[in-house]
């Protein structure tokens, strides 16, 4: 296998509470317009810097996300399109 | 053509800025319309140094100039020039989140590139403060080439120094720079990174507040718990606190109509302004104060950031039924009135949510109900206990309330399988940092709400109102007749008989529910009515209305009675308001239709299933 392995390496929705991380891929084709023009306007893009920070009381979901400054809501489908790196603290 | 200048007030959702217009143009705001949308326009009068006034419009928050909602759209179209009904602004006041800057510049960028002049104000400084973030208002002047105001506008503070620089940008004309910038967002958020970053000179890293606030708020346990009980408290609050108003609302309208009773001249002009105007439009007036202490409540939990917070703890459920969390507000606001419910439905993005949001939400127990049951449940459901400190009567009242709420998530899913059916538009939003309100910014939102309700008491609810009263005071009725039979609404009333016999309704109710149409509670006075117009004698016309009913229906029939008053839509104003609210007849003829459907069988299978149960 040529692929290799990256323990600090996943989606979004797979990232621990408040481990500091930064975006490496988004999947936009997996995102309607709307949701790929939302996501961009808050600051979705490659290297932003995210934090997990809480979760819905119901079916885990939606998650509460530190993008930049800014704190925002989504569902944890859109999250799944999310690649993410784990930065060293 | 108005000769003053316009200066459109545009930011990213969340800056502040209606807090800021609020604070530069005082109360002395005009709400309207765009026309052919539902989105509000805002505008209000800021005075400059020579004495000209300007026009100061509040455009709907945007995160860029690629619109992705109709309050988007209409912030573009207004700052392009292409917005019906709206002049291409003279000057813009761009307003910042100080502790947001990377992301707002981005907007700020695409907007200085339109080549309009501009001023921006570093809005809720304190808030940046309180988290350890302190910036360089000159040096983002300087790399924006436009002077930039620091303004904590809940606090009015730096408002009157972001006064003095609009005015000097008015009476100089001057241009704003038209260094070229990138069109594509990765390149403007870029930019913004780089321009942010300079100004800030020094960043202390601290435990927020909002963090530590929302890891309570927030909580898997303790959210929901949180969330319950101010919903109560909320709740108590609309029928506890507005007893002492409604009374005195009751008193004035009563007084209102005898005034007018003994200095008018008996005939059907009397008749027209005690019985038709005063009683009609006031039975409305006095739901006032239940409507502002309900608005007070949200107005409160969104100024300080909670109410996205409610929405977010809420999502899931809500997705279970094809709804967002975002629908939670909405719906919550129609347990008081349909209409601001429905009217908040304008902050869900995508369509079809919002449609189906507004077709559920009369749905919700409105407080216009309550009347309508506490006289049924008063009359035939006896008072005692079930069980420990469980009355039969609060009981019935409380599987009134989960009826409507069931039938509204059933109907949510049922459209959202079919003629709605399709992806949701998710769930995506931005939570913002808490803080306090300020108390003039909730004063000025009530009063727009109250504005708007008495607007429409005295247009739609009057006009209604003198309709129903010409009907049932023609023709009048000889010696020996009953007003309530020989008026054309009696008349009417004979045809509706005929299709509601068959769910258990007699005429009584057949007349009352024709009244009932502009609003529910008018049922209540109409059945009054009629008993006290066919009474035949005085002790009879002063009997109480319970013993009364509790002797001329069954049983079947008042239940049936009561299952029918929580599915049908009988309120003109919600009918209006879908009306402006999808601009189309469309959607509001479907939602009576399939409400007065679902009425006429809860009804029917009520008023059966009690008779099989031997209860007639």
């Amino acid at each position: 296998m040529n692929v290799p392995f990256h323990p600090e390496r996943m989606t979004l929705d797979l990232l621990g509470f408040g481990v500091p991380a930064r975006v490496i891929a988004i999947g936009w084709d997996a995102l309607g317009a709307t949701e790929a023009n939302r996501l961009r306007h808050f600051g979705f893009d490659e290297g932003a810097k995210v934090e997990l920070l809480h979760q819905g009381p119901f079916g885990r979901d939606p998650l509460a996300i530190r993008i930049g400054r800014m704190t925002v809501a989504i569902r944890r489908r859109h999250a799944l399109a999310v690649q993410v790196q784990i930065e060293a603290r | 053509m108005n000769p003053f200048p316009l200066v459109a007030v545009v930011g990213s959702p969340n800056a502040g800025k209606s807090a800021l217009f609020n604070a530069l143009t005082g109360a002395r705001q005009k709400v309207g319309n765009y026309p052919g949308v539902t989105v509000e326009r805002k505008s209000g009068r800021l005075m400059l140094g020579d004495g000209r006034p300007a026009e100061l419009v509040d455009l709907p928050g945007a995160y860029s100039l690629d619109a992705a909602s109709p309050d988007e759209e209409v912030t573009r179209d207004v700052l392009l020039g292409e917005q019906q009904g709206e002049r291409r602004p003279d000057a813009l006041l761009i307003v910042l989140d100080s502790s947001n800057l990377d992301n707002h510049l981005r907007f700020a960028l695409q907007l200085l590139d339109l080549g309009i002049p501009a001023v921006a104000a570093l809005n809720m400084a304190d808030l940046a403060k309180r988290d350890g973030l302190i910036l360089d208002p000159a040096a983002l002047s300087r790399a924006l080439g436009i002077p930039v105001v620091e303004t904590v506008a809940v606090r009015r503070r730096g408002v009157a120094e972001l006064q003095q620089a609009l005015d000097e940008l008015l009476s100089a004309g001057r241009s704003a720079p038209s260094e070229p910038v990138a069109s594509d967002l990765v390149h403007l958020q870029k930019r913004a990174r780089e321009i942010a970053t300079a100004a800030v000179v020094s960043e202390t890293p601290v435990r927020r507040w909002t963090h530590r606030l929302d890891s309570v708020l927030l909580n898997p346990v303790a959210g929901p718990i949180i969330l319950a009980m101010l919903m109560f408290v909320m709740f108590q609050a609309v029928f506890a606190w507005s007893e002492t108003p409604v009374a005195w609302l009751e008193d004035g309208v009563a007084w209102l109509g005898t005034t007018a009773s003994a200095n008018l001249p008996d005939g059907l002009f009397r008749s027209l302004i005690a019985d038709g105007i005063i009683g009609g439009v006031g039975a409305v007036i006095t739901f006032l104060p239940q409507i502002l202490i309900l608005f007070f409540f949200i107005l409160l939990l969104e100024g300080t950031g909670y109410m996205v917070r409610a929405a977010f703890l809420m999502d899931r459920l809500m997705h279970a039924v094809g709804l967002s969390g975002r629908a939670f507000i909405p719906l919550l606001s129609s347990f008081a009135c349909a209409v601001p419910g429905i009217m908040a439905t304008r902050t869900i993005e995508d369509p079809k949510d919002r449609l189906t949001t507004i077709l559920i939400a009369p749905l919700m127990t409105c407080s216009a109900r309550l009347p309508v049951y506490t006289l049924i449940i008063a009359a035939f459901i006896p008072e005692r206990t079930v069980g420990p400190g469980i009355g039969l009567q609060g009981l019935v009242m409380f599987v009134l309330y989960i009826a409507g709420i069931a039938g509204a998530l059933i109907v949510a899913l049922v459209l959202r399988r079919g003629m709605l059916g399709g992806s949701g538009g998710g769930f995506m939003m931005e939570l913002p940092k808490y803080q306090w309100p300020s108390l003039k910014d909730v004063a000025i939102g009530l009063w727009q709400r109250a504005e708007i309700f008495l607007k429409r008491a005295g247009t739609i609810i009057l006009g209604t109102t003198i309709v129903l009263w010409a009907l049932a005071s023609v023709p009048q009725a000889g010696p020996g007749e009953k007003q309530s039979e020989v008026s054309i609404a009696g008349k009417i009333a004979d045809g509706i008989e005929v299709v509601v016999r068959p769910i258990g309704f007699n005429h009584d109710i057949a007349i009352a529910l024709l009244p009932a149409m502009a609003a529910r509670e008018v049922a209540v006075s109409a059945i009054a009515t009629v008993y006290a117009i066919d009474a035949s004698n005085e002790d009879e016309a002063a009997e109480r209305l319970e013993p009364r009913l509790a002797r001329s229906w069954s049983l079947p029939t008042a239940l049936a009675f009561l299952a029918w008053f929580v599915f049908a839509p009988q309120c003109i104003s919600t009918i209006a308001v879908t009306r402006r609210e999808t601009n189309s007849w469309r959607w509001p003829i479907f939602m009576v239709t399939y409400l007065f459907v679902l009425a006429y069988l809860a009804a029917g299978a009520t008023y059966w299933l009690a008779v099989a149960a031997g209860l007639g």
